[in-house]
């Protein structure tokens, strides 16, 4: 049995963040689903932050992964209410129904 | 006890937006006297920052996670300027569409509390929040058009990319603070001198995510969506305002914490620069809709903001400064002659709709003439001189390949704004465009003429208000 280190988190980060982009950039079917991506990327850097944290031993990391924490909420609010304007006006969420605006 | 006063100016916006929201929920039909209190509140956080900030050197307060230095106090003022000119301009154009909410004022104003925050920030902490406040007020501004799906649209796209490039910026930051240990300024230009890869890696994706929100070419394909599909209002809010902010921290992050890695950004920011002015150039030449191709000239001058960014000097930081002044100048002249172009409760935004418009509209004409001679770069107007500072920071650093692409993209964009002199000059005219124009877009139209027309005369005050920006000692 190794023991975990900061790589092993460091690494989980990477990976959860890696899985968040690709899912923002390979998604053609539905908004909601770009919207857990993001979630995904914020929860990556807040493993990271906390990881760093308590290997450095210095509380300034975890601050700021409360501070995230809160701004992931109201982003995820703000995104939310776009996205059911968005459905009022066009009746879907389809990703690749999504242009109107092109040129 | 903290020097409290010198951050009094946020203080007193951010207890006028509170006051403001309770306001307008509890007094009915109040749209135009909150859109009063605002532009008033504007006005006079200008003169609490200028009064308070203007004479200091350099003070850093709470533990040094805010900066109160020249940089700082300038930049948001010239925020807080740009705001309540994008205030005072916006009102008919809202009453048109029906959108005259209190929501639109308030959000403005929080947006503009969001970004004197990131101009302040000395701590990468203190820098997301500003940055997320900014945003947030952003996207709904953004979608502020709610039953039309254009509007719609350009919120989703801008909540997505921006929502991104935030998330993008943090892992750099989470890269930086484990690797040096804090998220001060300051500790952080201490410690990053080492040779350690994974703080490249941590600078490149804080690079990224600020390229983002300046839209840089190659993370500029947001820019033209969002600013065709937003209100025009709220477009012009978009090229002026946020892009202030984002080049003060994009000048703080490149020449504070970063300034020990100087070699491994100085690359990517040639490569940022010169992709944005040639694709902007380039890109413009097929556009028909006028918001799409202001899109892509503001990516092309953002271009050459960037280019005095990268020569590491405090003349090459001034003159980018000057480049953005004079270019938050003649954009919002381009865009008071957009909002004038209405007939019968319709505004008009494409190339084919301004043609023939000197038959009728002779002084607007020759207004647009000069703003579109001087966004080409013609002397003696005033994008002349901006350009020609940034070349004069770029050659004195002897980077010659960077300022003969610049000057070639320069020709290249001077093609797609002399066409649309052409259309205006010497095409088929059109139906007369109504006359009646509020005093404020009118004011606001020869504010920006007669800055662009008699610069060459007084360039020495603006000159002089930015020689005292010196970030590198």
């Amino acid at each position: 049995m190794t023991e975990i280190d900061l790589g092993h988190y460091l690494t989980l980060g990477a990976v959860i963040f890696s899985i968040g982009v690709i899912g923002i950039f390979l998604n053609r079917k539905n908004i909601i689903v770009i919207l857990m991506s993001i979630e995904l990327i914020l929860l990556a850097v807040n493993i990271n932050l906390v990881s760093f944290s308590i290997y450095l031993g210095d509380l300034s990391g975890q601050v700021f992964t409360l501070f995230i924490l809160t701004v992931a909420a109201a982003e995820a609010a703000i995104g939310l209410a776009i996205i059911v304007v968005y459905y009022r006006n066009s009746g879907t969420i389809r990703v690749e129904q999504i242009d109107k605006l092109k040129g | 006890m903290e020097n409290l006063e010198l951050i009094f100016s946020e203080i007193f916006l951010s207890l006028s937006i509170m006051f403001l929201l309770i306001f307008g929920v509890f007094k009915k039909n109040s749209s135009t006297l909150i859109q009063n209190i605002s532009i008033i509140v504007l006005l006079i956080t200008v003169v609490i920052t200028f009064n308070e900030t203007i004479g200091i050197t350099e003070v850093k307060l709470f533990n040094g996670s805010i900066i109160i230095d020249y940089l700082s106090s300038f930049m948001k003022i010239i925020t807080l300027l740009a705001a309540f000119l994008v205030l005072i301009i916006s009102s008919s154009y809202l009453k048109t569409f029906k959108i005259f909410k209190i929501e639109y004022p308030i959000l403005i104003l929080s947006s503009v509390l969001g970004m004197m925050i990131m101009i302040s920030s000395y701590d990468l902490i203190v820098f997301y929040m500003g940055l997320e406040l900014q945003s947030l007020a952003l996207y709904v501004l953004a979608t502020f058009n709610r039953d039309q799906i254009k509007s719609s649209e350009a919120g989703l796209k801008y909540f997505v990319l921006s929502a991104l490039s935030s998330g993008l910026l943090l892992y750099g930051c989470s890269l930086i603070y484990g690797f040096t240990g804090s998220t001060n300024f300051d500790v952080i230009t201490d410690q990053l001198n080492s040779n350690e890869y994974t703080l490249t890696f941590g600078i490149v994706f804080i690079l990224v995510g600020l390229a983002f929100k300046i839209s840089a070419v190659p993370f500029h394909m947001w820019a033209p969506d969002v600013y065709e599909g937003s209100p025009t209002s709220v477009t012009l809010f978009f090229t002026m305002v946020p892009k202030i902010a984002a080049l003060t921290v994009l000048i703080r992050f490149l020449y504070v914490p970063f300034i020990n890695l100087f070699d491994q950004w100085q690359m990517i920011l040639i490569f940022l620069s010169i992709a944005s002015m040639v694709f902007g150039a380039i890109a413009a030449i097929g556009q028909r809709n006028l918001k799409r191709l202001i899109a892509y000239s503001s990516i092309s001058h953002i271009g050459y903001a960037i280019a005095g960014l990268t020569t590491g000097t405090n003349e090459g930081i001034q003159s980018s400064i000057i480049y953005i002044t004079i270019y938050i100048l003649m954009n919002l002249g381009l865009f008071s002659c957009l909002l004038m172009l209405k007939r019968n409760e319709n505004y008009y935004e494409t190339l084919d709709d301004l043609s023939g418009l000197s038959k009728n509209h002779p002084l607007l004409s020759l207004s647009l003439l000069l703003i579109l001679f001087s966004l080409a770069g013609i002397p003696p107007l005033a994008g002349f001189f901006a350009k020609f500072y940034v070349f004069k920071a770029v050659i004195e650093q002897s980077m010659y390949f960077l300022a003969i692409v610049g000057l070639l993209s320069t020709v290249i964009a001077a093609f797609y704004y002399l066409r649309i002199i052409k259309i205006i000059y010497f095409d088929k005219e059109k139906e007369k465009y109504d006359n009646d124009h509020g005093f404020w877009l009118k004011f606001s139209l020869s504010v920006s003429t007669v800055f662009i027309l008699i610069y060459f005369i007084f360039p020495s005050q603006i000159i002089d208000a930015v020689s005292k920006i010196n970030i590198i000692q």
